[in-house]
């Protein structure tokens, strides 16, 4: 899809599913908050259905093995599909060896992955999707927009408006409850009718053969239990070794979910299962009646034994599809699965499961739309690193382009480690050090040069940079120049050493925050050390440019080395950088670098805060309330957990203090900047705005941690946002 | 507070109502609780039967389909969560506790457990090791898939339980 496609299709979706899925997902993620809050020991069944998972992906092969033997013990059959086709052929083959004119199946994204549908139809049996949202779905002849809720993407009035088209009832439908009714009561005479019933399997135990079904509506129960014939489906991964092992699934699975504390219906069927098979109209007594039962477990591959085998996909296999990433990711709330999904997986984990089971291209699609936030990081139950498979993936499709017809203009200026193919604007993007570098030399040429209206059509034309972005303005002096002219604290009256760590944006474009940064660790008794230390490499990591921000990384460990060394701290101003320090870079460096670092790295808010508490009565030192104020944090810095000392700090100064309590900026960077995706990350913004500019809170002054969240908020209000650490630091001499 | 307070309290949060009852008022406290046409299965509760009762105890997929309230028995409460433990049984316990409107559940105030990984390391011999079926019901069948939440999808609208103290 070419950029000016992917923002027409984007603005269609803002416009008609926008607020459906918000007002769904935003039900889901305030759920979910709340229900994992009641948890007495949410942190320890995450470890444990880590643990878990990590265990059974290991074994999977011999899990297989002996899932299938137990399966075929208790009296059923197991056919291990090695693809969509595969396993499409075996269940068309049984619903024909049967005899089936209709089949009835409740919600399984594994069965959507194979479109089975089309199969059995094509293999003349009519299929009925019974769980109520697949069935608006059915009817609609639409895809699943949501992973747990295929049709949030639908309001009521749709949904109505749908069902009184297609089935004409002799009142029209209105409500969610006769809508819900009168879809039991249909679906009730498909389920009477119905030959052969399907399910998917959330779970499926080795040991005993049980599988584990999830639902709040009852239609599996139904599907799996009233007819003779049951067909599971599922992905191999779903085994487990033990009864015992769904526990902590149990409790998790439905709070990461929906936010209930478990849904209606856990299921736990061991197929084929002692309830009688029920001949409708009949008046024999039901009991009894369960001879003729035959069940079929199909497991399918399609692509997940080479995912296994892919060490930084596999990661995938352990996820339980509990949709919290996408609930909680802003983009995702704004546009939905049929902006942000491939073929059948949507949301931040849809890039894994696409890429390994479609293939890079269904990723593709939609893969620019994860940010890197990092915010899914601490929801997902399986604590599975998301942004850094969409940006593994990224990379491999960067690695796969075609170099583009203007590559010669960053070929020679770019000194990044990528081959060619990655695309122009991803590169501009990550080399934005190397454009920072340059444009601060040059300034304020380069900034008045920057915004004339030929520079901002041929950039938009050429990188794909937004015209309706306010470009960033790149300082004269940068905080090394000025750093360097400084006199610091000398180290004979220092307390303790640390080194700044200048990164790009502090730098370049705001050296103040910088300036800030050192008066106030000088004026608390510390000395600073400002080295001349490369990028993070952040900036090419979230353009996907693995090869560069690796080498980054190598770089500024050797840059900082000698300062960890000498028993330094780092202090970092930018929020994604620290998170480099403390995450990401356990995938780039030597463990024992990984550790050095990131143990001794802080934020600067965070640095300032652990000084005071150390001796209380330096807080005089900073400049200190009453006053009002509205902190906005970072998508990374509350994932680190990092916001509440910027919050307590500013509070002990007796500040009055609204922290955001939106879920992002919309900005993340360069997102926001590429013109594809301005309107999105508008849109997110709005919500902020909105906060802030609330009636009663305009007077507040503007705080912000990030670099994208200040320039993001620059745009939105007419109040010129600041580091906190400016607002704080004690007044120049 | 009791396993059985606890338990009363979760299902309360779930708009499922209770009754604690004494095994002699068993008889007379299901007459109250059901809405005729009624169906049931054996409960697998010692000493309690629906002998006694209006209740069709050997349904007829017919009265299946007819019957507004079913009553089953559960093997286990949960108390933390308000579930009740529905093992499949070859009389039927599965659809009888699923079609009906409403749904009486019987159960043993002894066989409520505190916790899930309680009722799970019970379950893992009732249905691990003896390779049986069981549900984990929590609440009414509920969607909100039509735009707002409503009781009773697939699955009852209501849910009664009986708690029987020996
Ligand atoms: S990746 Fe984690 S949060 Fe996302 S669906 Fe899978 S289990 Fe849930």
């Amino acid at each position: 899809m070419s950029a000016d496609d992917e923002a027409a299709h984007i603005r269609r979706l803002l416009d008609t599913e926008g607020d459906s899925v918000q007002g769904n997902t935003r039900v889901f993620n305030q759920g979910r908050y709340a229900a994992v809050e009641d948890l007495d020991d949410y942190k320890g069944l995450k470890d444990r259905a880590r643990e878990l998972k990590e265990d059974a992906i290991e074994r999977l092969p011999e899990l297989i093995d002996e899932l299938t033997e137990t399966v075929e013990e208790n009296g059923g059959h197991v056919y291990l599909a090695s693809d969509a086709e595969d396993a499409n052929r075996y269940i068309t083959d049984v619903a024909e060896d049967g005899g089936a004119e209709t089949l009835v199946k409740s919600k399984s994204m594994t069965s959507e992955e194979i479109d089975v549908n089309d199969a059995l139809e094509a293999a003349g049996v009519d299929v009925y999707e019974t769980d109520l949202g697949e069935f608006v779905i059915q009817i609609a002849d639409e895809a699943p927009s949501h992973i747990v809720g295929p049709a949030i993407h639908k309001s009521r009035e749709e949904i109505a408006e749908l069902f009184n088209h297609e089935f004409d009832p002799d009142e029209p439908l209105e409500t969610a409850e006769e809508l819900t009714h009168f879809a039991r009561e249909y679906l009730g005479e498909r389920v009477e009718e119905a030959d052969v019933g399907m399910t998917g399997a959330n779970f499926l135990v080795a040991e005993s053969g049980t599988l584990l079904l999830v639902t709040s509506e009852g239609n599996a129960r139904k599907c799996a239990v009233a007819p003779d014939t049951h067909v599971a489906v599922a992905g191999v991964e779903k085994i487990l070794p033990r009864f015992e092992d769904l526990q902590p699934f149990i409790e998790l699975i439905a709070r990461s979910s929906t936010g209930q504390d478990l849904t209606s219906y856990m299921s736990l069927l061991t197929p084929p299962v002692d309830s009688p098979t029920i001949e409708f109209g009949s008046d024999e007594p039901l009991a009894g009646g369960a001879d003729d039962r035959e069940f079929h477990l199909v497991l399918i591959d399609n692509g997940r034994m080479a995912m296994r085998e892919d060490p930084e996909l596999k990661e995938t296999l352990y996820c339980i599809r509990c949709g919290a990433c996408a609930n909680v990711c802003a983009n995702f709330q704004h546009v939905g699965g049929h902006a942000f999904g491939g073929e059948t997986y949507s949301g931040g984990i849809g890039t894994g499961w696409e890429a390994g089971v479609h293939g890079q291209e269904s990723a593709e699609e939609f893969n620019d739309l994860c940010t890197g936030c990092s915010r899914c990081v601490n929801q997902c139950p399986v604590k599975i690193d998301i942004p850094w498979i969409n940006e593994v993936v990224r990379d491999r499709i960067n690695r796969g382009e075609e170099p583009s017809e203007f590559e010669f203009l960053v070929e020679g200026l770019t000194p990044d480690a990528e081959s060619g193919g990655v695309p122009l604007q991803k590169r501009f993007f990550g080399n934005f050090g190397t454009v920072a570098k340059l444009g601060s030399a040059t300034a304020p040429v380069s900034n008045w040069l920057a915004e004339l209206p030929p520079s901002r059509w041929a950039m938009e034309r050429v990188l794909g940079i937004d015209r309706r972005r306010d470009l960033p303005t790149f300082a004269g002096e940068t905080l090394s120049e000025w750093f360097l002219a400084h006199e610091g604290l000398a180290p004979a009256e220092a307390e303790r050493e640390v080194v700044l760590y200048p990164d790009t944006y502090t730098n370049y474009v705001s050296p103040e925050r910088g300036k800030a940064a050192v008066r106030t660790l000088e004026a608390l008794g510390v000395r600073v050390l400002l080295p001349d230390l490369p990028e993070s490499g952040r900036a090419p990591l979230s353009q996907g440019m693995l090869s560069t921000a690796g080498e980054q990384a190598h770089d500024l460990y050797g840059g900082v080395a000698e300062h960890l060394d000498a028993g330094r701290d780092v202090v970092a101003i930018e929020p994604s950088d620290l998170a480099m320090f403390r995450g990401e870079y356990e995938k780039f460096l030597p463990e024992a670098s990984y550790d050095r670092l990131s143990g001794a790295s802080y934020e600067v808010v965070e640095y300032v805060y652990g000084l005071v508490a150390n001796d209380p009565e330096k807080i005089e030192i900073l400049s200190d309330g009453p006053g009002r104020v509205a902190y906005h944090s970072h998508c990374q810095q509350r994932t680190m957990g990092l916001e509440e000392y910027t919050e307590a700090l500013l509070e002990e100064l007796e500040y009055d203090v609204l922290t955001s309590t939106v879920e992002c900026c919309g900005m993340a960077g360069s997102f926001g900047y590429k013109e594809q995706y301005y309107e999105l990350a508008m849109d997110v913004g709005y919500e902020l705005e909105d906060e802030f500019e609330q009636p009663g809170e305009r007077d507040r002054t503007v705080l912000a941690s990030g670099t994208s969240c200040t320039d993001q908020l620059d745009a939105l209000l007419e109040r010129k946002p600041r580091h906190p650490i400016e607002f704080i630091a004690p007044d120049p001499l | 507070m009791s396993a059985t307070d606890t338990f009363e309290d979760s299902l309360d949060g779930l708009a499922v109502g209770t009754t604690r009852l004494s095994p002699e008022a068993f008889e007379e406290t299901v007459a109250e609780a059901i809405d005729e046409p009624a169906i049931g299965t054996p409960l697998g509760i010692e000493g309690l039967s629906l002998d006694g009762t209006s209740v069709v105890t050997d349904p007829t997929p017919n009265q299946l389909t007819e019957a507004t309230t079913g009553v089953t028995g559960a093997s286990l409460g949960i108390a933390d969560y308000g579930s009740v433990v529905l093992p499949s049984t070859p009389e039927g316990a599965e659809p009888v506790s699923l079609f009906c409107d409403l749904h009486v559940v019987v159960l043993d105030a002894d066989d409520i457990v505190p916790d899930m990984p309680t009722a799970i390391g019970e379950m893992a011999t009732t249905v691990g090791d003896d390779r049986g079926s069981a549900i984990i019901a929590t609440g009414p069948s509920a969607t909100a898939d039509m735009g707002a939440l409503v009781r009773g999808a697939h699955g009852p609208k209501r849910v009664h339980a009986l708690i029987v103290e020996q």
